[in-house]
C-alpha cells in the first residue's frame, strides 16, 4: 500500500526568496529541508549571520560559522545589493516568479526601499511575505530593538527559568528568534494553504514574543484564573499557586532530570522509583505509603517535598547519571541524564536511528557529520542536498542561467558593487 | 474565509505538543475530532491551574488552552468494538494525528500499513519522544525531561551552580515549530501527487534543531559549551539588571559600541563610564563583573518599566523581564490580541493563545471553549457516522462510547 520514497520533495515545485539574517534563517531552512528551492538573498559583503561563531576549527572567516552552517544547508546563495537602484530591479525580478519571500527587518525596513508587501504584491499578487520581527508589524513595541536577551524577558521566559536567589536567565542558546522563525514556517505554509484555494498571496505577520509566550506552558493562565505569580525554582518548578515539582537531582558524576510528580504517566514511573529504592534497601515508609498516580500531575506541595525529597536524594547520589539512566529504562521510570553535546553524539537511541549524517565537503577535504531530518517522512525523505552555500555560490546558475543576464552583465554589476 | 476550512482530521492527541500543533489546525479552519475516554484522559486534565471548583477532569486551564474548537468524541479503545468506529473515522479523515509511546498505534492495528489499506492517501502524523525504533523508542516521557536529554538544561543556569531547567515541559513548544509546515506540507504533496505518507517526528530529533550549532561545535571541532548565565560573548553589558521592588529586572544587551555609547549618554555619563576600562567591548568583557555591578547601582533607582521605555527611546536594547502577570498585561500583546477569553462552564473566564502570526487575508477563530470528554460523541456519530440514535444508544451502553454527561462538573 505504502509507496516507494519519491526523490521529490514535499514542497520541490516552490521556490523561496530568503533576506532574512541571523533572527530569521531557520524559517527558509524548514521549508528548504521539506524540499523547497531557498535561494538566500545575502548582501555582497556576506549576511550578518556568517560573523556568529563558534566556527569551524576555530577559524573566523566567512565561510566557517557554524551558525551559518547549521540554518543554511540546503539553500542556495546569491549576492544582491538592496541599497542599489539596480539591485532592488533584480530583485523585483526574482519576485515575479518567486512563491514566497521571508525577511527579518525591523517594521517598515523593506517599504523604505520600496519593497514593502504592497510593492512586492503589485508585480506578483500570489506572492507570500513573511515577516518576521521581534513583536510584529505595529504596537507599541513594535519599534522596540531585541536581541534575544530582551526579548526573552519581554516574553516572560526568563523570569520563570533559574535558581531563585540569582536574577531571571535566559536559555543557553539564543532561542527568541528561533521560534519566531518556526512559526514563519508555519504561516507561510497556512497562507500557502489559501492561495491553493484563492489563488491570491498574503502577508505573514509573524511576532518572535507571542511565539515564545507560546511557551509558557499553563503560568499565563495561573495568573489569569488563580491570580497565582509564578517564580523560577532552581531545581524544581513552581506547578500551581502552592505546588511544586522537582525537576533536576545531583548525582555521583553530574546530573540527571527525575520529574517528582503525580499524574497518570509520571505518577506511574515515581511509584517505580519508590519500589527501586526499595529493592536496593533505601526504601522510605512515607514514600511507599503514597501512590502518585492517584496525585494529579503538578500537585505536590511544600510540606509533601520535605518528607520526599531527602531519600530521593540519597538514593541519586549513590549512583552515576548513566546507571540511573539504565535503571530508569528498565523499569519506565521518566528520568534521563542531563545531556551534553557529548552525550547526545553518543545517545545509543540516535546511534541506532542513524540520527546524524556523514555529509562529505570535498573542499575541505573531510566528512562533516551534520544533524539528520527533523522529521522522517516516509513518501518524501528529507534530505541533506546542499553543502551550507558560500557567499554568492550560485550567482552564476541564477543570475545567468535563470534570469538571462549575459556573463558580462554580472561582471559590470559586480564591480557596480550591486550582486 | 479560514485556510484550513474542509480538512479533517482525526486526533489522539494528548498533553502538550501534539494537542498544540493540532489546535493550530483547528483555528485556521480544520475540523478536529479528538478521540479521548474517561479511563485514559489528557493528563492535562489534572494540571493546573482549575477553575473556582478546583482540581477535577474538565477543570483544568492549561487543557483548555490547547483545544478550544476541536470535537470530543468519548470513546474507550480498551473496548474491542472501538477499533472499528476508529476505522470508520479514518475513511472520513485526511489527517490521522497520534503523540502515544511508539507501540500503541499498532497495538490496536491502527499503524500506518493499516491506515493505508482503508485510506491509501491517508497522512499519519507520529510524534514521539524519542522516535520509532532503537533501544529507548518507548522509554515514556515528555518536555521537561527532554529538555534535558536535547542539552538544554545542561546549557541553562550559572557557570558556578547546577544547571536549571527551561521553564515548563520546554521541548512541547519547539515540536509544533516544525511539526505544522510538515503536516501542511504533505497535505500539499498530497494535492498534487495523490500520494500520503506517514510523518514520523521524535520530539528528540527535531529540538536539536534549537542547539544545532553548538552540536556541530561538538561534532567538528570536539568542543563543548560552558554555561554562561546571561552573558553574550560578544557583548557587554549584557544582563538581566535589578529594578525597584522585589524581584523585578530589566534586561540590558549592548550589542553594539553605539548601544554602549547611548547607554552612557541615558545615564547622565556618571564618571564610572568614562574610565579606559570600560571604553572597549574587549575591555567590558574583561571587567565585567565591575561593569555589572556599576550598572546594578544604577538601575536599581529604576521603575522596570520606566527604564525599558527610557533606554529603548535613547536606542538602548532593553526590556522588562515579565512575569506571568507581567505577560497578561504586556501592553504589546493585548495590542495584537494575544490573549482570547473564553467561558467555559468547569474552567471559568480563562485566556486561550492564539497563533503567534497574523496572516492578512485568513481568518483564524476560537469557535467555542475546549470541550467536556465526550461532549460532541453523539454529534460526530450522527453528523460524520450517519449513525441511527438506536446504535448510538447501544454504544454507550456498551460502554464503546462515552457522552459527557454523567462526569459534567463531577468529583475527581
Amino acid at each position: 500500500m505504502s509507496f516507494s520514497p519519491s526523490d521529490e520533495g514535499m514542497l520541490s515545485p516552490y521556490r523561496v526568496l530568503d533576506l532574512t539574517d541571523e533572527r530569521g534563517l531557520l524559517c527558509g531552512k524548514i521549508l528548504a529541508d521539506l524540499g523547497a528551492d531557498v535561494l538566500q538573498i545575502e548582501p555582497p559583503t556576506g549576511n550578518s549571520a556568517r560573523r556568529i561563531g563558534p566556527f569551524y576549527q576555530d577559524d573566523v572567516h566567512v565561510e566557517r560559522s557554524l551558525f551559518w552552517w547549521a540554518y543554511t544547508a540546503n539553500k542556495r546563495s546569491i549576492t544582491l545589493n538592496l541599497t542599489t537602484v539596480d539591485g532592488r530591479a533584480l530583485l523585483k525580478r526574482l519576485v515575479q516568479s518567486a512563491d514566497f519571500l521571508i525577511e527579518s527587518g525591523a517594521p517598515g525596513e523593506m517599504a523604505a526601499l520600496g519593497l514593502g508587501y504592497h510593492d512586492l504584491v503589485a508585480l506578483n499578487p500570489a506572492l507570500i511575505v513573511v515577516s518576521i520581527t521581534p513583536f510584529g508589524q505595529d504596537g507599541p513595541y513594535a519599534m522596540y530593538q531585541a536581541p534575544d536577551l530582551v526579548g526573552m524577558g519581554l516574553a516572560g521566559f526568563m523570569y520563570v527559568t533559574g535558581d531563585p536567589d540569582r536574577p531571571p536567565v535566559r536559555v543557553g542558546f539564543p532561542h527568541f528568534y528561533l521560534h519566531g522563525s518556526g512559526a514563519g514556517a508555519a504561516g507561510a505554509m497556512l497562507a500557502h494553504a489559501q492561495r491553493v484555494l484563492t489563488g491570491q498571496g498574503q502577508h505573514v505577520d509573524v511576532s518572535c514574543q507571542e511565539a515564545v509566550a507560546r511557551a509558557l506552558a499553563s503560568a499565563p493562565q495561573s495568573y489569569a484564573m488563580t491570580g497565582s505569580v509564578i517564580v523560577r525554582q532552581g531545581s524544581y518548578r513552581q506547578t500551581g499557586a502552592t505546588t511544586f515539582m522537582r525537576i533536576t537531582w545531583p548525582c555521583q558524576d553530574g546530573f540527571v532530570n527525575f520529574q517528582f510528580s503525580g499524574g497518570t504517566a509520571a505518577g506511574r514511573g515515581v511509584n517505580n522509583f519508590v519500589r527501586w529504592m526499595a529493592e536496593e534497601g533505601m526504601g522510605d515508609a512515607y514514600l511507599e505509603s503514597l501512590d502518585f498516580t492517584q496525585l494529579g500531575y503538578g500537585t505536590i506541595t511544600r510540606e509533601m517535598l520535605e518528607r520526599t525529597v531527602p531519600p530521593v536524594e540519597r538514593f541519586m547520589m549513590s549512583h552515576a547519571k548513566q546507571e540511573l539512566f539504565e535503571g530508569a529504562v528498565a523499569r519506565r521510570i521518566l528520568l534521563f541524564p542531563v545531556a551534553t553535546p557529548r552525550d547526545i553524539l553518543h545517545n545509543p537511541q540516535l546511534q541506532a536511528r542513524q540520527y546524524f549524517q556523514q555529509v562529505p565537503h570535498p573542499e575541505l577535504g573531510t566528512t562533516l557529520t551534520m544533524l539528520g531530518p527533523f522529521v522522517r517522512a516516509s513518501a518524501t525523505p528529507l534530505r541533506q542536498r546542499r553543502l551550507p552555500p558560500k557567499l554568492g555560490e550560485h550567482n552564476i546558475e541564477v543570475y545567468t542561467q535563470e534570469l538571462g543576464l549575459q556573463p558580462g552583465d554580472l561582471a559590470q554589476l559586480r564591480e557596480a558593487g550591486v550582486v | 474565509m479560514r485556510p484550513l476550512d474542509g480538512l479533517k482530521v482525526l486526533d489522539f492527541c494528548w498533553v502538550a505538543a501534539g494537542p498544540m500543533t493540532t489546535g493550530y489546525l483547528v483555528e485556521y479552519g480544520a475540523t478536529v475530532v479528538r478521540i479521548e475516554s474517561q479511563s485514559h484522559p489528557d493528563t492535562l486534565h489534572n494540571s493546573p491551574p482549575f477553575g473556582s471548583e478546583g482540581r477535577g477532569p474538565n477543570r483544568s486551564g492549561y487543557y483548555a488552552n490547547y483545544n478550544a474548537s476541536k470535537y470530543a468524541f468519548g470513546l474507550n479503545m480498551a473496548h474491542p468494538k472501538a477499533i472499528d468506529i476508529v476505522k470508520r473515522l479514518v475513511l472520513w479523515a485526511d489527517l490521522v494525528t497520534e503523540n502515544f509511546t511508539p507501540g500503541t498505534m499498532e497495538k490496536w492495528g491502527l499503524d500506518y500499513d493499516e491506515l493505508c489499506k482503508l485510506k491509501p492517501d491517508i497522512i499519519l502524523f507520529s510524534t514521539s519522544m524519542l522516535g520509532r525504533g532503537g533501544p529507548y523508542s518507548r522509554q515514556p516521557g515528555f518536555g521537561p525531561v527532554l529538555s534535558s536529554l536535547s542539552g538544554m538544561t545542561g546549557l541553562t543556569g550559572w557557570p558556578d551552580r547546577a544547571p536549571t531547567n527551561p521553564y515548563g515541559a520546554y521541548t512541547d513548544f519547539i515540536v509544533p515549530r516544525f511539526a505544522l509546515p510538515t503536516i501542511i506540507a504533505a497535505l500539499d504533496y498530497r494535492r498534487r501527487t495523490g500520494r500520503g505518507q506517514h510523518l514520523d517526528m521524535a520530539q528528540l530529533e527535531a529540538a536539536l534543531y534549537f542547539i544545532a550549532p553548538l552540536m556541530l561545535q561538538y561534532t567538528l571541532n570536539g568542543h563543548e559549551p560552558q554555561r554562561a548565565g546571561n552573558r553574550h560573548p560578544a557583548a557587554a553589558p549584557h544582563g538581566a539588571y535589578p529594578c525597584q521592588g522585589e524581584d523585578r529586572w530589566c534586561t540590558i544587551a549592548c550589542m553594539t559600541d553605539a548601544h554602549w555609547q547611548a547607554l552612557c549618554q541615558a545615564m547622565g555619563y556618571p564618571a564610572w563610564t568614562q574610565d579606559d576600562l570600560f571604553a572597549t567591548l574587549l575591555g567590558r568583557k574583561a571587567h565585567e563583573d565591575e561593569l555589572d555591578a556599576r550598572l546594578g547601582g544604577w538601575t536599581q533607582g529604576w521603575e522596570a518599566e520606566a527604564l525599558m521605555r527610557t533606554l529603548q527611546q535613547a536606542g538602548v536594547p532593553a526590556g522588562v523581564v515579565h512575569t506571568n502577570q507581567g505577560v497578561i498585561e504586556d501592553a504589546q500583546l493585548k495590542h495584537r490580541g494575544h490573549f482570547v477569553y473564553l467561558d467555559h462552564p468547569a474552567v471559568g473566564r480563562h485566556p486561550v493563545q492564539r497563533s503567534e502570526f497574523r496572516l492578512s487575508q485568513a481568518a483564524a477563530e476560537h469557535r467555542w471553549a475546549a470541550p467536556l470528554i465526550g461532549q460532541h460523541t453523539a454529534q460526530v456519530c450522527k453528523e460524520i457516522l450517519g449513525m441511527s440514535e438506536d446504535e448510538i444508544a447501544t454504544l454507550l451502553a456498551e460502554g464503546v462510547l462515552e457522552d459527557s454527561a454523567p462526569h459534567e462538573g463531577g468529583a475527581v
